[in-house]
């Protein structure tokens, strides 16, 4: 065995290796930049798990920008109010509401409720659906059913029965609104947690021609908007709307309301979607 | 054969006939992980090609200089290759940060993923390393020119193959594909009907 090939070989690659550790050292000095040290402790306080709902690519660059001011402290939608508050302590800045929202799909009409006028059979997703004339429900306002919704929400907190309705795991939601941004027909609100009335519908159509398209239309009456306590629902547009801000989730539009459209959601402790939607015990009937 | 038309078959060899990606099968790890949409794609390629023939050069000053005349390069390319390519591309890495901050957010997040890629370091092995080399069939003396130019043909290949695989993906995106056959198993089959189609390739110009 040939002993100089050894020390050869020993002193090339640490040669190599000194040479290059000195090249980076000077350059690491000669080449620094000055970082933020917030945007360390902001990233360790933010999930970590990249998923971009804050419309930023990946935690890191939510660090930056929180760090610079470009975004809201409350810019991490997956982190939720713990996180938030968190930022907001390293940023030294207080948050203002903390409410955290939820998503709500504002249509119940299912396979069974709204029959169908033509199959789809295009590409498979909402927005696709919508560009060819809207996909084949009956109903033009409706939820389509082909889960773009479901699809982008990066904690699968939206789930779909056999009747085709969508359901939000009140549990899981995180509030991000990437549904919302998504649905081409505008269903998804962000409504703050605790709310109990919901209109489950987003119907144009009034009278007769809502109830063709389903059976459980908002046909515009306006009888919950006369009986609200706290002038809340209004109906615009063609359908109900509630106003959360004034809403007092006592459930008398619900009752009042003749196609079913208003329904109370019930919190249930261990359901596994976090709870259900339920009608009242309607008074005439 | 003139010099001109040598250097073009060395790069085109190395580009498309002799492919890194679909002929010989390195830097498969790249090729799928972000190949998802066209941006980065753009974006792995161009730093690709730059640090790729980056690397080339240092390893081949690194090999002529160094580990031949002291007669160890045999054993210890390796390990001497990795040592400068990363220490290299973590150089850049500050000079870019330091110079120019649009460039390194556009190349930034992956130039410390192509430290380790296989695909540079090949390239680094087979422009200084006889034998690696024999397999296209083109006379090659070594050179300091050869090198690079054929290490600019390896990264060419690759980004031609990456960007175009890149948009091959956002199409099947919307294809009505069999639920277990979306993502990555249907971006394996493409791709391996894209290696057969690259095969066409092979003996062009007698490479």
């Amino acid at each position: 065995m040939d002993w100089s090939l050894v020390w050869k070989a020993a002193v090339a690659l640490s040669g190599f290796g000194l040479l290059l550790g000195a090249v980076l050292a000077v350059a690491s000095k000669r080449f620094h930049v000055e970082v933020d040290p917030r945007v360390e402790e902001i990233l360790d306080a933010l999930p970590g798990s990249n998923c971009d709902a804050c419309g930023l690519p990946g935690c890191e660059a939510a660090a930056e920008a929180v760090a610079k001011e470009e975004v809201p402290v409350t810019v991490c939608k997956a982190g939720g109010p713990d996180v938030a508050a968190e930022v907001a302590r390293i940023m030294g800045v207080e948050v203002e509401s903390l409410v955290p929202l939820v998503a709500h799909i504002h249509c119940r009409g299912g396979k069974s409720l709204s029959p169908l006028r033509a199959l789809y059979q295009g590409v498979n997703s909402c927005r696709a659906a919508e560009a060819a004339m809207g996909g084949g429900k009956a109903c033009p306002f409706g939820c389509i059913g082909l889960e773009d919704c479901a699809k982008v929400c990066p904690v699968s907190a939206i789930t779909f029965d056999e009747e085709g309705i969508r359901r939000v795991n009140v549990r899981k939601c995180t509030g991000c609104g990437l549904c919302a941004d998504v649905c081409p027909r505008d269903l998804i609100e962000m409504v703050p947690a605790g709310a109990g009335v919901f209109v489950r519908c987003k119907s144009r159509y009034t009278g007769k021609k809502a109830l063709n398209a389903c059976k459980v239309a908002c046909i515009g009456c306006k009888r919950c908007e006369k009986i609200c306590p706290a002038d809340a629902i209004h109906v615009m547009g063609g359908y109900a709307v509630i106003d959360y801000e004034k809403c007092t989730s006592c459930g008398d539009c619900a009752e009042e309301c003749p196609t079913d459209s208003i329904q109370l959601w019930v919190d249930l402790e261990g359901h596994p979607e976090g709870g259900e939607f339920v009608l009242p015990e309607k008074k005439k009937s | 054969m003139n010099e001109a038309w040598r250097f073009f078959l060395l790069f085109f060899g190395a580009a498309v006939v002799a492919n890194i990606l679909l002929i010989r099968f390195i830097a498969l790890c790249p090729f799928f992980g972000v190949s998802n949409s066209l941006d980065t794609s753009l974006g792995m390629s161009i730093s690709v090609i730059f640090v790729m023939v980056m690397a080339t050069s240092v390893s081949w000053i690194a090999w002529n200089y160094v580990l031949q005349p002291l007669g160890v390069g045999e054993f210890l390319y390796i390990p001497a290759f990795i040592l400068v390519i990363a220490s290299l591309v973590q150089f850049v890495e500050m000079v870019i940060k330091k110079t120019s901050p649009p460039l390194y957010r556009a190349m930034g997040i992956y130039l410390p993923l192509i430290t380790t890629n296989c695909a540079v370091l090949a390239a680094a092995t087979e422009s200084v390393k006889p034998g690696f080399f024999t397999k296209l069939n083109i006379p090659y003396n070594y050179g300091f020119v050869e090198s690079v130019i054929y290490t600019l043909g390896v990264a060419v290949g690759f980004s031609l193959v990456l960007i175009i695989f890149a948009a091959l993906r956002e199409r099947l995106e919307l294809a009505p594909i069999p639920k277990f056959f979306r993502g990555v198993p249907i971006a394996f089959i493409t791709a391996a009907l894209f290696s057969l189609a690259f095969m066409g390739f092979a003996g062009m110009f007698n490479l």
